[in-house]
Protein backbone atom coordinates (compact mmCIF):
# COMPACT_ATOMS: atom_id res chain seq x y z
CA UNK A 1 0.00 0.00 0.00
CA UNK A 2 1.14 3.42 -1.02
CA UNK A 3 2.03 6.26 1.12
CA UNK A 4 -0.72 8.52 -0.82
CA UNK A 5 -3.47 5.33 0.24
CA UNK A 6 -2.82 5.17 4.16
CA UNK A 7 -2.66 9.11 4.28
CA UNK A 8 -5.81 9.55 1.70
CA UNK A 9 -7.70 6.44 4.09
CA UNK A 10 -6.15 8.34 7.73
CA UNK A 11 -7.73 12.32 6.41
CA UNK A 12 -10.91 10.54 5.06
CA UNK A 13 -11.64 8.36 8.00
CA UNK A 14 -10.80 11.31 10.37
CA UNK A 15 -13.99 13.39 8.52
CA UNK A 16 -15.96 10.34 8.44
CA UNK A 17 -15.39 9.66 11.96
CA UNK A 18 -16.40 13.53 13.36
CA UNK A 19 -19.23 13.42 11.18
CA UNK A 20 -20.65 9.75 12.94
CA UNK A 21 -19.57 11.20 16.63
CA UNK A 22 -21.31 14.13 15.93
CA UNK A 23 -24.49 12.21 16.10
CA UNK A 24 -24.19 11.24 19.91
CA UNK A 25 -21.44 13.95 21.18
CA UNK A 26 -20.18 17.96 20.36
CA UNK A 27 -18.41 19.66 22.46
CA UNK A 28 -21.41 22.27 22.82
CA UNK A 29 -24.95 22.70 21.01
CA UNK A 30 -23.88 23.24 17.81
CA UNK A 31 -26.97 25.65 17.69
CA UNK A 32 -26.29 26.93 21.01
CA UNK A 33 -26.92 30.53 20.69
CA UNK A 34 -23.95 32.33 23.49
CA UNK A 35 -23.98 36.28 22.46
CA UNK A 36 -21.69 36.97 25.60
CA UNK A 37 -18.68 34.63 24.28
CA UNK A 38 -19.47 35.83 20.71
CA UNK A 39 -16.01 36.16 18.57
CA UNK A 40 -13.73 34.25 20.63
CA UNK A 41 -10.34 32.82 19.03
CA UNK A 42 -9.55 29.24 19.35
CA UNK A 43 -8.39 28.45 22.87
CA UNK A 44 -8.96 25.87 25.48
CA UNK A 45 -12.64 26.06 26.08
CA UNK A 46 -13.55 26.36 22.40
CA UNK A 47 -10.86 24.54 20.54
CA UNK A 48 -11.91 26.76 17.19
CA UNK A 49 -13.54 29.73 18.82
CA UNK A 50 -16.99 30.82 18.43
CA UNK A 51 -19.01 32.81 15.94
CA UNK A 52 -20.79 35.91 15.89
CA UNK A 53 -23.82 34.86 17.58
CA UNK A 54 -21.54 32.90 20.28
CA UNK A 55 -22.18 29.62 18.83
CA UNK A 56 -18.93 26.94 19.25
CA UNK A 57 -17.50 26.69 15.40
CA UNK A 58 -15.70 23.02 16.72
CA UNK A 59 -19.25 21.78 17.26
CA UNK A 60 -20.65 22.98 13.79
CA UNK A 61 -17.54 21.73 12.01
CA UNK A 62 -18.07 18.28 13.25
CA UNK A 63 -22.29 18.63 12.45
CA UNK A 64 -21.61 20.30 8.93
CA UNK A 65 -19.10 17.46 8.01
CA UNK A 66 -22.67 14.84 8.42
CA UNK A 67 -24.07 17.68 6.16
CA UNK A 68 -21.26 17.75 3.43
CA UNK A 69 -20.94 13.62 3.50
CA UNK A 70 -24.36 13.11 3.41
CA UNK A 71 -24.56 15.44 0.29
CA UNK A 72 -21.84 13.73 -1.80
CA UNK A 73 -22.38 10.92 -0.89
CA UNK A 74 -26.14 10.53 -2.03
CA UNK A 75 -25.14 12.34 -5.03
CA UNK A 76 -22.71 9.46 -5.69
CA UNK A 77 -25.40 7.25 -4.96
CA UNK A 78 -27.66 8.56 -7.75
CA UNK A 79 -24.58 8.46 -10.06
CA UNK A 80 -23.51 5.21 -9.91
CA UNK A 81 -27.59 4.11 -9.35
CA UNK A 82 -28.34 5.42 -12.96
CA UNK A 83 -25.15 5.20 -14.45
CA UNK A 84 -23.49 1.79 -13.91
CA UNK A 85 -27.20 0.61 -15.65
CA UNK A 86 -27.02 2.54 -18.35
CA UNK A 87 -23.44 1.98 -18.97
CA UNK A 88 -24.22 -1.97 -18.79
CA UNK A 89 -26.69 -1.31 -20.81
CA UNK A 90 -25.15 0.28 -23.56
CA UNK A 91 -22.19 -2.25 -23.11
CA UNK A 92 -24.41 -5.00 -23.41
CA UNK A 93 -26.38 -3.85 -26.77
CA UNK A 94 -23.16 -2.39 -28.07
CA UNK A 95 -23.70 -0.15 -31.47
CA UNK A 96 -27.24 -0.33 -31.40
CA UNK A 97 -30.07 2.40 -31.41
CA UNK A 98 -29.78 1.83 -27.75
CA UNK A 99 -26.33 2.40 -26.61
CA UNK A 100 -26.46 5.45 -29.41
CA UNK A 101 -29.31 7.24 -27.24
CA UNK A 102 -27.47 6.48 -23.93
CA UNK A 103 -24.22 7.92 -25.28
CA UNK A 104 -25.53 11.04 -27.08
CA UNK A 105 -27.29 11.37 -23.72
CA UNK A 106 -24.66 11.29 -21.85
CA UNK A 107 -22.40 13.56 -24.18
CA UNK A 108 -25.54 16.56 -24.07
CA UNK A 109 -25.35 16.22 -20.15
CA UNK A 110 -21.29 16.36 -20.26
CA UNK A 111 -21.62 19.74 -22.47
CA UNK A 112 -23.65 21.75 -19.72
CA UNK A 113 -21.88 23.58 -17.14
CA UNK A 114 -22.89 21.77 -14.66
CA UNK A 115 -22.40 24.48 -12.07
CA UNK A 116 -24.34 27.10 -13.95
CA UNK A 117 -27.17 24.06 -14.24
CA UNK A 118 -26.97 23.22 -10.65
CA UNK A 119 -27.22 27.05 -9.72
CA UNK A 120 -30.04 26.77 -11.84
CA UNK A 121 -32.07 23.69 -10.19
CA UNK A 122 -31.40 25.24 -6.51
CA UNK A 123 -32.89 28.78 -7.74
CA UNK A 124 -36.21 27.56 -9.20
CA UNK A 125 -36.62 24.75 -6.97
CA UNK A 126 -35.75 26.13 -3.91
CA UNK A 127 -32.62 26.25 -2.08
CA UNK A 128 -31.92 23.62 0.52
CA UNK A 129 -30.07 19.84 0.49
CA UNK A 130 -32.38 17.86 -1.32
CA UNK A 131 -32.02 19.94 -4.24
CA UNK A 132 -28.54 20.54 -4.00
CA UNK A 133 -27.76 16.57 -3.89
CA UNK A 134 -30.45 16.56 -7.08
CA UNK A 135 -28.28 18.90 -8.90
CA UNK A 136 -25.23 17.44 -8.36
CA UNK A 137 -26.11 13.92 -8.95
CA UNK A 138 -27.42 14.42 -12.35
CA UNK A 139 -24.01 15.42 -13.35
CA UNK A 140 -22.41 12.08 -12.27
CA UNK A 141 -25.25 9.90 -14.02
CA UNK A 142 -23.05 10.60 -16.92
CA UNK A 143 -19.26 10.15 -15.45
CA UNK A 144 -20.43 6.59 -14.23
CA UNK A 145 -22.43 5.61 -17.69
CA UNK A 146 -19.00 6.23 -19.25
CA UNK A 147 -16.73 4.71 -17.30
CA UNK A 148 -19.21 1.39 -16.66
CA UNK A 149 -19.55 1.25 -20.68
CA UNK A 150 -16.61 1.48 -21.41
CA UNK A 151 -14.55 -1.03 -18.98
CA UNK A 152 -17.63 -3.40 -19.79
CA UNK A 153 -17.17 -3.21 -23.75
CA UNK A 154 -13.49 -4.63 -22.95
CA UNK A 155 -15.23 -7.69 -20.78
CA UNK A 156 -17.45 -8.45 -23.65
CA UNK A 157 -14.96 -9.93 -25.99
CA UNK A 158 -13.49 -12.02 -23.36
CA UNK A 159 -13.28 -15.80 -23.13
CA UNK A 160 -15.20 -16.35 -19.33
CA UNK A 161 -18.54 -14.28 -21.11
CA UNK A 162 -18.25 -16.39 -24.29
CA UNK A 163 -18.79 -18.65 -21.53
CA UNK A 164 -21.31 -17.81 -19.86
CA UNK A 165 -23.05 -17.28 -23.13
CA UNK A 166 -22.70 -20.64 -24.19
CA UNK A 167 -24.28 -21.90 -20.89
CA UNK A 168 -27.73 -20.04 -21.89
CA UNK A 169 -27.45 -16.86 -19.56
CA UNK A 170 -29.48 -13.78 -20.82
CA UNK A 171 -27.49 -10.19 -21.42
CA UNK A 172 -28.95 -8.59 -18.24
CA UNK A 173 -27.48 -11.90 -15.78
CA UNK A 174 -24.17 -11.78 -17.41
CA UNK A 175 -23.75 -8.12 -16.75
CA UNK A 176 -25.11 -8.44 -12.93
CA UNK A 177 -23.27 -11.53 -12.25
CA UNK A 178 -19.97 -11.28 -14.70
CA UNK A 179 -19.73 -7.69 -15.63
CA UNK A 180 -20.43 -5.81 -12.44
CA UNK A 181 -17.61 -7.86 -10.22
CA UNK A 182 -15.04 -6.88 -12.62
CA UNK A 183 -16.22 -3.22 -13.21
CA UNK A 184 -16.67 -2.65 -9.27
CA UNK A 185 -13.20 -1.53 -8.84
CA UNK A 186 -12.66 1.12 -11.34
CA UNK A 187 -16.34 2.22 -9.97
CA UNK A 188 -15.02 2.15 -6.11
CA UNK A 189 -11.64 4.90 -7.71
CA UNK A 190 -14.17 7.23 -9.39
CA UNK A 191 -16.71 6.66 -6.53
CA UNK A 192 -14.15 8.55 -4.76
CA UNK A 193 -13.10 11.26 -6.96
CA UNK A 194 -16.63 12.02 -7.43
CA UNK A 195 -17.20 11.92 -3.92
CA UNK A 196 -14.75 14.72 -3.57
CA UNK A 197 -16.01 16.59 -6.03
CA UNK A 198 -19.37 16.43 -4.56
CA UNK A 199 -17.88 18.04 -1.41
CA UNK A 200 -16.48 21.54 -3.05
CA UNK A 201 -19.38 21.39 -5.11
CA UNK A 202 -22.13 21.31 -2.10
CA UNK A 203 -19.52 23.70 -0.14
CA UNK A 204 -19.97 26.41 -2.94
CA UNK A 205 -23.77 25.83 -3.73
CA UNK A 206 -24.14 26.69 -0.10
CA UNK A 207 -21.89 29.19 -0.09
CA UNK A 208 -24.29 31.11 -2.31
CA UNK A 209 -27.21 30.24 -0.13
CA UNK A 210 -28.61 27.63 -2.44
CA UNK A 211 -27.22 24.77 -0.43
CA UNK A 212 -28.54 23.11 2.90
CA UNK A 213 -30.29 26.11 5.09
CA UNK A 214 -30.20 27.20 8.05
CA UNK A 215 -30.25 25.88 11.29
CA UNK A 216 -28.47 23.09 9.14
CA UNK A 217 -24.78 23.74 9.83
CA UNK A 218 -22.76 23.54 6.52
CA UNK A 219 -19.31 24.11 5.62
CA UNK A 220 -20.04 26.45 2.68
CA UNK A 221 -22.63 28.75 4.28
CA UNK A 222 -19.84 29.05 7.54
CA UNK A 223 -17.67 30.50 5.33
CA UNK A 224 -19.98 32.75 3.82
CA UNK A 225 -21.28 34.13 6.96
CA UNK A 226 -17.64 34.46 7.50
CA UNK A 227 -16.98 36.80 4.84
CA UNK A 228 -17.45 39.90 6.70
CA UNK A 229 -16.40 39.34 9.50
CA UNK A 230 -12.55 38.48 7.95
CA UNK A 231 -11.31 41.30 9.02
CA UNK A 232 -11.37 40.65 12.90
CA UNK A 233 -12.63 37.19 13.34
CA UNK A 234 -10.09 35.73 10.82
CA UNK A 235 -10.43 31.92 12.68
CA UNK A 236 -14.40 31.37 11.05
CA UNK A 237 -13.09 31.56 7.52
CA UNK A 238 -9.62 29.56 8.23
CA UNK A 239 -10.96 26.59 9.65
CA UNK A 240 -14.31 25.67 7.36
CA UNK A 241 -12.53 26.26 4.75
CA UNK A 242 -9.51 23.90 6.22
CA UNK A 243 -12.02 21.40 7.06
CA UNK A 244 -12.95 21.23 3.07
CA UNK A 245 -9.55 20.84 1.91
CA UNK A 246 -8.69 18.21 4.74
CA UNK A 247 -11.62 16.11 3.45
CA UNK A 248 -11.15 16.77 -0.17
CA UNK A 249 -7.20 16.10 -0.33
CA UNK A 250 -8.14 13.13 1.73
CA UNK A 251 -10.95 11.73 -0.57
CA UNK A 252 -8.35 12.57 -3.66
CA UNK A 253 -5.38 10.96 -2.12
CA UNK A 254 -7.80 7.95 -1.64
CA UNK A 255 -8.83 7.47 -4.72
CA UNK A 256 -5.23 7.82 -6.46
CA UNK A 257 -4.21 5.02 -3.90
CA UNK A 258 -6.87 2.97 -4.64
CA UNK A 259 -6.32 3.36 -8.24
CA UNK A 260 -2.66 2.02 -7.74
CA UNK A 261 -3.76 -0.47 -5.47
CA UNK A 262 -6.59 -2.36 -7.40
CA UNK A 263 -4.86 -1.91 -11.02
CA UNK A 264 -3.26 -5.21 -11.57
CA UNK A 265 -0.77 -4.23 -13.78
CA UNK A 266 0.54 -1.25 -11.96
CA UNK A 267 1.34 -4.18 -9.25
CA UNK A 268 2.99 -6.39 -11.22
CA UNK A 269 5.14 -3.52 -12.35
CA UNK A 270 5.76 -3.22 -8.85
CA UNK A 271 6.81 -6.14 -7.78
CA UNK B 1 -12.51 16.24 -41.91
CA UNK B 2 -15.10 18.07 -43.21
CA UNK B 3 -17.68 15.16 -42.35
CA UNK B 4 -16.55 15.02 -39.30
CA UNK B 5 -17.49 19.08 -38.70
CA UNK B 6 -20.42 18.33 -40.07
CA UNK B 7 -21.31 15.37 -38.25
CA UNK B 8 -19.99 17.56 -34.82
CA UNK B 9 -21.56 20.71 -36.02
CA UNK B 10 -25.12 18.65 -36.33
CA UNK B 11 -24.51 17.16 -32.82
CA UNK B 12 -23.85 20.93 -31.54
CA UNK B 13 -27.14 22.22 -32.81
CA UNK B 14 -29.10 19.16 -31.38
CA UNK B 15 -27.33 20.18 -27.81
CA UNK B 16 -28.51 23.47 -28.13
CA UNK B 17 -31.77 22.74 -28.71
CA UNK B 18 -31.90 20.62 -25.65
CA UNK B 19 -30.64 23.01 -23.63
CA UNK B 20 -32.80 25.42 -24.46
CA UNK B 21 -35.84 23.40 -24.14
CA UNK B 22 -34.75 22.28 -20.74
CA UNK B 23 -33.83 25.88 -19.52
CA UNK B 24 -37.30 27.24 -20.85
CA UNK B 25 -39.10 24.07 -19.08
CA UNK B 26 -37.18 24.81 -15.58
CA UNK B 27 -37.95 28.17 -15.52
CA UNK B 28 -41.54 27.29 -16.73
CA UNK B 29 -43.16 25.06 -13.56
CA UNK B 30 -40.62 27.76 -11.43
CA UNK B 31 -43.43 28.36 -8.96
CA UNK B 32 -44.59 31.81 -8.63
CA UNK B 33 -46.23 34.72 -11.60
CA UNK B 34 -43.65 37.11 -12.28
CA UNK B 35 -45.99 39.67 -13.01
CA UNK B 36 -47.70 39.23 -9.42
CA UNK B 37 -44.75 38.97 -7.84
CA UNK B 38 -43.54 43.01 -9.39
CA UNK B 39 -47.00 44.17 -8.45
CA UNK B 40 -47.44 42.26 -4.91
CA UNK B 41 -50.13 40.66 -3.46
CA UNK B 42 -52.60 43.53 -3.71
CA UNK B 43 -52.92 43.79 -7.30
CA UNK B 44 -56.41 44.64 -9.64
CA UNK B 45 -56.81 41.54 -11.75
CA UNK B 46 -57.11 43.64 -15.03
CA UNK B 47 -53.78 45.07 -14.06
CA UNK B 48 -51.94 42.16 -13.95
CA UNK B 49 -53.79 40.86 -17.41
CA UNK B 50 -52.38 44.21 -18.70
CA UNK B 51 -48.49 43.39 -17.02
CA UNK B 52 -48.80 39.97 -18.21
CA UNK B 53 -49.42 40.96 -21.95
CA UNK B 54 -47.33 43.44 -21.96
CA UNK B 55 -44.20 41.15 -20.74
CA UNK B 56 -45.73 38.73 -23.43
CA UNK B 57 -46.73 36.37 -20.45
CA UNK B 58 -50.36 36.11 -21.62
CA UNK B 59 -49.76 33.63 -24.78
CA UNK B 60 -49.36 29.41 -24.87
CA UNK B 61 -45.76 28.24 -23.57
CA UNK B 62 -44.89 27.10 -27.08
CA UNK B 63 -45.07 30.22 -28.56
CA UNK B 64 -43.39 31.74 -25.93
CA UNK B 65 -40.39 29.41 -26.05
CA UNK B 66 -40.53 30.26 -30.33
CA UNK B 67 -40.57 33.97 -29.44
CA UNK B 68 -37.49 33.56 -26.70
CA UNK B 69 -35.35 31.81 -28.67
CA UNK B 70 -36.24 33.42 -31.89
CA UNK B 71 -35.55 36.76 -30.27
CA UNK B 72 -31.93 35.07 -29.37
CA UNK B 73 -31.26 33.98 -32.45
CA UNK B 74 -31.32 38.17 -33.41
CA UNK B 75 -30.02 39.43 -30.21
CA UNK B 76 -32.86 40.06 -28.72
CA UNK B 77 -32.84 38.60 -25.01
CA UNK B 78 -36.16 39.94 -24.21
CA UNK B 79 -36.98 42.75 -21.16
CA UNK B 80 -36.54 42.84 -17.65
CA UNK B 81 -39.13 42.31 -15.53
CA UNK B 82 -37.33 44.39 -12.80
CA UNK B 83 -35.36 46.67 -14.46
CA UNK B 84 -37.75 47.29 -17.69
CA UNK B 85 -34.47 47.37 -19.69
CA UNK B 86 -33.00 45.01 -22.60
CA UNK B 87 -32.15 41.90 -20.89
CA UNK B 88 -29.36 41.88 -23.94
CA UNK B 89 -28.02 45.64 -22.87
CA UNK B 90 -27.82 44.16 -19.12
CA UNK B 91 -25.33 41.12 -20.24
CA UNK B 92 -23.45 43.44 -22.50
CA UNK B 93 -22.46 45.65 -19.64
CA UNK B 94 -21.71 42.86 -17.47
CA UNK B 95 -20.01 40.53 -20.53
CA UNK B 96 -17.45 43.47 -20.02
CA UNK B 97 -16.45 42.17 -16.67
CA UNK B 98 -16.77 38.46 -16.89
CA UNK B 99 -15.12 37.64 -20.19
CA UNK B 100 -11.54 40.03 -19.43
CA UNK B 101 -11.83 38.28 -16.07
CA UNK B 102 -12.16 35.08 -17.43
CA UNK B 103 -9.05 35.73 -20.31
CA UNK B 104 -6.84 36.83 -17.21
CA UNK B 105 -7.31 33.90 -15.37
CA UNK B 106 -6.60 31.47 -18.36
CA UNK B 107 -3.66 33.34 -18.84
CA UNK B 108 -2.59 33.60 -15.19
CA UNK B 109 -3.12 29.62 -15.00
CA UNK B 110 -0.85 28.91 -18.23
CA UNK B 111 1.84 31.17 -17.00
CA UNK B 112 1.97 29.06 -13.62
CA UNK B 113 1.03 25.57 -14.83
CA UNK B 114 3.19 25.33 -17.81
CA UNK B 115 7.15 25.57 -16.17
CA UNK B 116 5.51 23.66 -13.51
CA UNK B 117 4.53 20.91 -15.59
CA UNK B 118 7.84 21.09 -17.57
CA UNK B 119 9.95 21.41 -14.23
CA UNK B 120 8.04 18.01 -13.14
CA UNK B 121 8.16 16.10 -15.71
CA UNK B 122 12.04 16.87 -16.44
CA UNK B 123 12.57 16.25 -13.04
CA UNK B 124 10.31 12.94 -12.30
CA UNK B 125 10.52 11.27 -9.28
CA UNK B 126 12.82 13.62 -7.56
CA UNK B 127 12.28 15.85 -4.77
CA UNK B 128 11.37 18.84 -6.96
CA UNK B 129 8.63 16.35 -8.97
CA UNK B 130 7.34 15.62 -5.89
CA UNK B 131 6.84 19.20 -4.23
CA UNK B 132 5.20 20.30 -7.47
CA UNK B 133 2.65 17.14 -7.59
CA UNK B 134 2.37 17.69 -3.79
CA UNK B 135 1.45 21.59 -3.98
CA UNK B 136 -1.44 20.42 -7.65
CA UNK B 137 -3.39 17.77 -5.06
CA UNK B 138 -3.33 20.63 -2.52
CA UNK B 139 -4.54 23.02 -5.37
CA UNK B 140 -7.08 21.02 -6.41
CA UNK B 141 -8.37 20.14 -3.07
CA UNK B 142 -8.76 24.18 -1.92
CA UNK B 143 -12.29 25.39 -3.03
CA UNK B 144 -11.69 28.86 -5.11
CA UNK B 145 -14.15 30.66 -3.26
CA UNK B 146 -11.86 30.37 0.02
CA UNK B 147 -8.61 30.80 -1.77
CA UNK B 148 -10.18 34.21 -2.75
CA UNK B 149 -11.28 35.12 0.66
CA UNK B 150 -8.08 34.31 2.24
CA UNK B 151 -6.41 36.48 -0.40
CA UNK B 152 -8.51 39.46 0.58
CA UNK B 153 -7.94 38.90 4.09
CA UNK B 154 -3.69 39.06 3.08
CA UNK B 155 -3.67 41.06 -0.05
CA UNK B 156 -6.89 43.94 0.83
CA UNK B 157 -7.18 43.50 4.43
CA UNK B 158 -3.71 43.52 5.60
CA UNK B 159 -1.46 44.66 3.44
CA UNK B 160 -3.62 47.12 1.41
CA UNK B 161 -2.60 46.51 -2.22
CA UNK B 162 -5.96 45.73 -3.23
CA UNK B 163 -9.56 46.71 -2.40
CA UNK B 164 -11.36 43.63 -0.92
CA UNK B 165 -14.23 43.99 -3.69
CA UNK B 166 -15.95 45.97 -6.60
CA UNK B 167 -14.67 46.86 -10.03
CA UNK B 168 -13.27 50.23 -11.15
CA UNK B 169 -14.57 50.48 -13.92
CA UNK B 170 -12.40 50.29 -17.63
CA UNK B 171 -13.16 53.79 -18.42
CA UNK B 172 -10.91 54.66 -15.34
CA UNK B 173 -8.36 53.06 -17.39
CA UNK B 174 -6.91 49.56 -18.39
CA UNK B 175 -5.08 49.80 -15.49
CA UNK B 176 -7.02 50.29 -12.74
CA UNK B 177 -9.64 47.58 -14.44
CA UNK B 178 -6.92 45.50 -14.35
CA UNK B 179 -6.08 45.83 -11.22
CA UNK B 180 -9.32 45.03 -9.12
CA UNK B 181 -10.03 41.96 -11.60
CA UNK B 182 -6.37 40.78 -10.66
CA UNK B 183 -7.54 39.32 -7.03
CA UNK B 184 -10.61 37.32 -8.72
CA UNK B 185 -8.69 36.42 -11.49
CA UNK B 186 -5.30 34.40 -9.05
CA UNK B 187 -8.36 32.68 -7.06
CA UNK B 188 -9.59 31.62 -10.46
CA UNK B 189 -6.69 30.33 -11.82
CA UNK B 190 -4.81 28.63 -9.04
CA UNK B 191 -7.17 25.61 -9.20
CA UNK B 192 -7.33 25.28 -13.23
CA UNK B 193 -3.71 25.19 -13.06
CA UNK B 194 -3.14 23.03 -10.51
CA UNK B 195 -5.24 20.62 -13.18
CA UNK B 196 -3.79 21.70 -15.69
CA UNK B 197 0.05 21.44 -14.42
CA UNK B 198 -0.91 17.80 -14.15
CA UNK B 199 -1.87 17.57 -17.63
CA UNK B 200 1.39 19.43 -18.57
CA UNK B 201 3.25 16.74 -16.98
CA UNK B 202 1.79 13.32 -17.54
CA UNK B 203 1.75 14.32 -21.49
CA UNK B 204 5.25 15.26 -21.39
CA UNK B 205 6.37 11.97 -19.77
CA UNK B 206 4.28 10.08 -22.09
CA UNK B 207 6.30 11.72 -24.63
CA UNK B 208 9.46 11.40 -23.12
CA UNK B 209 9.71 7.82 -23.25
CA UNK B 210 8.92 7.45 -26.99
CA UNK B 211 11.46 6.68 -29.67
CA UNK B 212 12.20 9.77 -31.49
CA UNK B 213 13.50 11.19 -28.02
CA UNK B 214 16.10 8.58 -27.82
CA UNK B 215 17.38 9.55 -31.90
CA UNK B 216 17.37 12.70 -30.22
CA UNK B 217 19.42 12.72 -27.79
CA UNK B 218 21.25 10.08 -29.88
CA UNK B 219 21.91 13.04 -32.73
CA UNK B 220 23.54 14.34 -30.50
CA UNK B 221 21.17 17.09 -28.30
CA UNK B 222 21.77 17.58 -24.94
CA UNK B 223 18.77 16.67 -22.27
CA UNK B 224 17.73 20.21 -21.90
CA UNK B 225 17.30 20.65 -26.40
CA UNK B 226 15.61 17.31 -26.95
CA UNK B 227 12.89 18.60 -23.78
CA UNK B 228 12.44 21.71 -25.32
CA UNK B 229 12.51 21.38 -29.22
CA UNK B 230 11.09 17.37 -29.39
CA UNK B 231 9.47 17.09 -25.61
CA UNK B 232 7.15 20.08 -24.96
CA UNK B 233 6.58 20.69 -28.58
CA UNK B 234 4.74 17.09 -28.82
CA UNK B 235 3.08 17.24 -25.47
CA UNK B 236 1.19 20.28 -26.12
CA UNK B 237 -1.90 18.95 -28.03
CA UNK B 238 -3.55 17.14 -24.86
CA UNK B 239 -2.32 20.43 -22.75
CA UNK B 240 -4.12 22.99 -25.40
CA UNK B 241 -7.47 21.09 -25.28
CA UNK B 242 -7.68 21.36 -21.78
CA UNK B 243 -7.00 24.47 -22.04
CA UNK B 244 -9.72 25.91 -23.97
CA UNK B 245 -12.47 23.58 -21.71
CA UNK B 246 -11.12 25.41 -19.58
CA UNK B 247 -11.54 28.35 -20.45
CA UNK B 248 -15.59 27.84 -20.71
CA UNK B 249 -15.05 26.05 -16.96
CA UNK B 250 -13.52 29.53 -16.40
CA UNK B 251 -16.84 31.58 -17.17
CA UNK B 252 -19.31 29.20 -15.39
CA UNK B 253 -16.84 29.27 -12.39
CA UNK B 254 -16.29 32.81 -12.25
CA UNK B 255 -20.30 33.26 -11.31
CA UNK B 256 -19.37 31.91 -7.30
CA UNK B 257 -15.58 34.45 -7.59
CA UNK B 258 -17.72 37.06 -8.46
CA UNK B 259 -20.04 36.78 -5.19
CA UNK B 260 -17.06 36.93 -3.39
CA UNK B 261 -15.66 40.00 -4.63
CA UNK B 262 -19.31 41.68 -5.60
CA UNK B 263 -18.02 42.05 -9.11
CA UNK B 264 -20.70 43.44 -11.06
CA UNK B 265 -20.45 40.09 -14.15
CA UNK B 266 -22.68 37.43 -14.76
CA UNK B 267 -22.34 35.87 -12.02
CA UNK B 268 -23.86 38.24 -9.66
CA UNK B 269 -26.57 39.71 -12.13
CA UNK B 270 -28.10 35.65 -12.11
CA UNK B 271 -28.32 35.96 -8.94
CA UNK B 272 -29.82 39.34 -8.00
CA UNK B 273 -31.97 38.16 -10.54
CA UNK B 274 -32.99 35.20 -8.85
CA UNK B 275 -33.55 36.92 -6.04
CA UNK B 276 -35.63 39.42 -7.81
CA UNK B 277 -37.39 36.07 -9.52
CA UNK B 278 -36.58 38.07 -12.78
CA UNK B 279 -36.79 34.70 -14.62
CA UNK B 280 -36.29 36.37 -18.12
CA UNK B 281 -32.89 37.20 -17.14
CA UNK B 282 -32.05 33.85 -15.20
CA UNK B 283 -33.10 32.32 -18.53
CA UNK B 284 -31.01 33.71 -21.11
CA UNK B 285 -28.02 34.58 -18.84
CA UNK B 286 -28.19 30.10 -18.05
CA UNK B 287 -28.87 29.87 -22.55
CA UNK B 288 -25.99 32.10 -22.98
CA UNK B 289 -23.42 30.42 -21.00
CA UNK B 290 -24.85 27.04 -21.99
CA UNK B 291 -24.08 28.13 -25.34
CA UNK B 292 -20.94 29.62 -25.12
CA UNK B 293 -19.48 26.45 -23.24
CA UNK B 294 -20.64 24.18 -25.68
CA UNK B 295 -19.57 26.12 -28.58
CA UNK B 296 -16.34 26.10 -27.19
CA UNK B 297 -16.41 22.61 -26.92
CA UNK B 298 -17.30 22.20 -30.09
CA UNK B 299 -14.23 24.30 -31.48
CA UNK B 300 -11.70 22.62 -29.25
CA UNK B 301 -13.20 19.53 -30.68
CA UNK B 302 -12.34 20.44 -34.35
CA UNK B 303 -9.04 21.66 -33.15
CA UNK B 304 -8.12 18.54 -31.87
CA UNK B 305 -9.58 16.67 -35.12
CA UNK B 306 -7.47 18.83 -36.95
CA UNK B 307 -3.90 18.11 -35.46
CA UNK B 308 -4.83 14.56 -35.05
CA UNK B 309 -6.44 13.00 -37.95
CA UNK B 310 -6.87 9.72 -36.11
CA UNK B 311 -9.94 11.36 -34.12
CA UNK B 312 -11.86 11.95 -37.38
CA UNK B 313 -12.68 8.24 -37.52
CA UNK B 314 -14.15 8.38 -34.13
CA UNK B 315 -17.72 9.48 -33.75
Amino acid sequence: MSRNLILGAVLSSLVLLAAVISFVWTPYDHAALNIPNKLQPPNARHWFGTDHFGRDTFSMIMVGARTSIAVALVAVGIGVGFGVPLGLTAAARQGSWLDEVIMRGNDLVFAFPSLVIAILITAVFGAGAINAIIAIGIFNIPVFARITRGAALSLWGREFILAARVSGKGAARISAEHILPNVANLLIVQGTIQFSLGILAEAGLSYVGLGAQPPTPSWGRMLADAQTMVSFAPHLALIPGLAIIVTVLGLNLLGDGLRDWLDPRIRVARA
Amino acid sequence: MLRYAFKRLISLLISLVVASVVIFAVIEVAPGDPASFMLGVNAQEDTLAALRAELGLDVSNAQRYLDWVGGMLVGDFGTSYTYRTPVSQMIADRMWVSLPLALYALILSTLIAFPAGIYAAARRGKPGDLTVMGATQLGIAVPNFWFAMMLVLIFAINLRWFNAGGFAGWNKGLWAGLHSLTLPAIALALPQAAILARVMRSSLLDILGEDFMRTARAKGLTYRQALWRHGVRNALIPVLTILGLQFSFLLAGAIIIEQVFYLPGLGRLVFQAISARDLIVVESVVMLLVFAVITVNFLVDLAYAAVDPRLRSRT
